[in-house]
């Protein structure tokens, strides 16, 4: 049986090191493009980001001042019952960090109706899926708002094709990449519905950018729309280069035989998260 | 790169318009924080005023919101948030007196023409060095609006916080000319 409280631990102990370092794969994508990007200016800005995640991890300062709205995705085992009270214990533990000065108070009472802040970052954002196997895996995610803004969904034919998805990609990315805080990390949802292809799409940035894509088409797919991304021009922090992204990651799913739905979700230079696994007690 | 231009603010703010599109600067001085709430309150007190409340004629603008302050951290981590949702109050602040504004991404037309009928420039800060630019403040003080939390108007004194002019004076737009320059010619 996974608890409420093993759930809301796991968020709670891994907050700190989230708002302070940068993910592993994306450090190592930077310096790679240290060496690859061709304009000065950019490889100053890669420069100073590497310096930022220096700074950050050793003084335990957060990496981006937005902190972001706090996402915690969580899978639970095949025969897991959903343990009451997921939303409360997340909602604590975000509050903690928020205390210790490790997220900013970035949420918003409601969007129309009263935009005073909750001063806690409170409430976080959870999902609780089901997956094979046993035990969960919690994912937890800060997201940026800039970069969320600068994020997209397009309800396309499906004669539109490969050719459309790319396309899709390069409007979100020509549209407002350049305010998203690249290099991006950028996360392509391609299938199931309106409102399902845009979680597709935050599900695709949890992928490290140095794992392996087992399906060719989609390995392809994502080599393409890299290509065609950075060679936009608008490079790192939107100040001209050719490292524009450092990485995308295309996930599928099945749709309706009449849609072709493609969510784009930019994700900033500061891409922020970890998937933690949890057993039962 | 050529060195970055030490710019002392308020004082040396006519430094600014003598820079290009694309130069680095170091900022030292004073900057305030100012982003999508704070602007909210800004321009209702200019229109009431007829003038920039807290003394901040001659000043620049840095919009961000920092995390909270800790030991040797005044600011907390800072950094940029985009510029575009300020371009609707930005003319009538440039207009008022503001001489820079500080953020990241491109700006609407009116700002750009703003700038070159003030003499006033918009630099680019680098979004995601939060902790980079927040080691670079010395002090922070709340001048006005507390109540807004990260929104607050707060005062900064920075040594050698960077960034790169990215509308000039004459409304030199660097975004524009990265973009032409980098972008891959297809085939």
């Amino acid at each position: 049986m996974i608890s409420a409280r093993s759930i809301g631990n796991a968020v709670r102990d891994v907050l700190p090191r989230l708002a302070c370092t940068l993910r592993p794969d994306v450090e190592a994508a930077l310096k790679n493009a240290l060496a690859s990007e061709p304009s000065a200016r950019g490889r100053r800005v890669i420069e100073m980001l590497l310096e930022n995640a220096a700074t950050a991890s050793s003084a335990r300062v957060p990496v981006c001042q937005d902190t972001g709205t706090v996402w915690v995705w969580v899978e639970l085992g095949a025969d897991e019952p959903a343990p009451p009270g997921i939303a409360a214990e997340v909602d604590e533990a975000v509050r903690e960090a928020c205390r210790a000065g490790l997220l900013r108070a970035s949420v918003a009472k409601d969007a129309l109706l009263d935009r005073s802040n909750t001063q806690d970052d409170t409430p976080a954002l959870v999902d609780v899926t089901w997956r094979e196997g046993a035990g969960a895996t919690v994912h937890v995610m800060l997201k940026g708002g800039g970069s969320d803004n600068a994020s997209a969904l397009e309800m396309l034919p499906p004669s539109a094709g490969e050719a459309g998805v790319v396309d899709a990609v390069l409007r979100a990315v020509e549209a407002k990449g350049a305010s998203a805080c690249p290099p991006l990390v950028i996360g392509v949802g391609v299938g199931g519905t309106f409102d399902t292809v845009a979680k597709l799409s935050k599900r695709a940035l949890l992928t490290p950018l140095d794992a392996p894509t087992p399906d060719p088409s989609v390995r392809g797919l994502q080599e393409r729309l890299l290509g065609a991304v950075n060679a936009s021009g608008i490079g790192p922090a939107g100040l001209g280069g050719r490292t524009t992204a450092l990485g995308i990651r295309v996930l599928t799913a099945p749709c309706h035989i009449a849609a072709l739905p493609v969510a784009v979700n930019l994700g900033c230079c500061a891409m922020r998260t970890a998937s933690i696994e949890v057993s039962g007690a | 790169m050529p060195e970055a231009t030490r710019i002392v603010l308020p004082e040396e703010a006519s430094v600014l318009r003598t820079l290009k599109a694309g130069d680095e600067v170091a900022l030292f001085g004073v900057l305030f924080t100012a982003r999508d709430a704070t602007h909210v309150r800004l321009a209702d007190e200019l229109e009431r005023l007829g003038e920039l409340p807290y003394g901040l004629a001659g000043n620049a603008l840095l919009y961000a919101g920092p995390t909270p302050p800790r030991p040797g951290w005044p600011a907390g981590a800072v950094g940029p948030t985009t510029a575009r949702r300020m371009d609707a109050w930005t003319p009538a602040l440039l207009r008022a007196g503001i001489v820079a504004t500080i953020g990241k991404g491109p700006r609407s037309e009116e700002v750009r023409l703003a700038c070159a009928e003030t003499g006033a420039v918009y630099l680019a800060a680098v979004g995601g060095a939060a902790a980079l630019l927040g080691g670079r403040v010395v002090s922070a003080t709340t001048v006005a609006y507390p109540e807004l939390g990260t929104e607050a108007l707060v005062r900064l004194e920075v040594d050698g916080l960077p960034a790169f002019v990215a509308i000039d004076a004459e409304g030199g737009d660097l975004y524009a000319q990265a973009a032409r320059e980098w972008r891959v010619p297809s085939g």
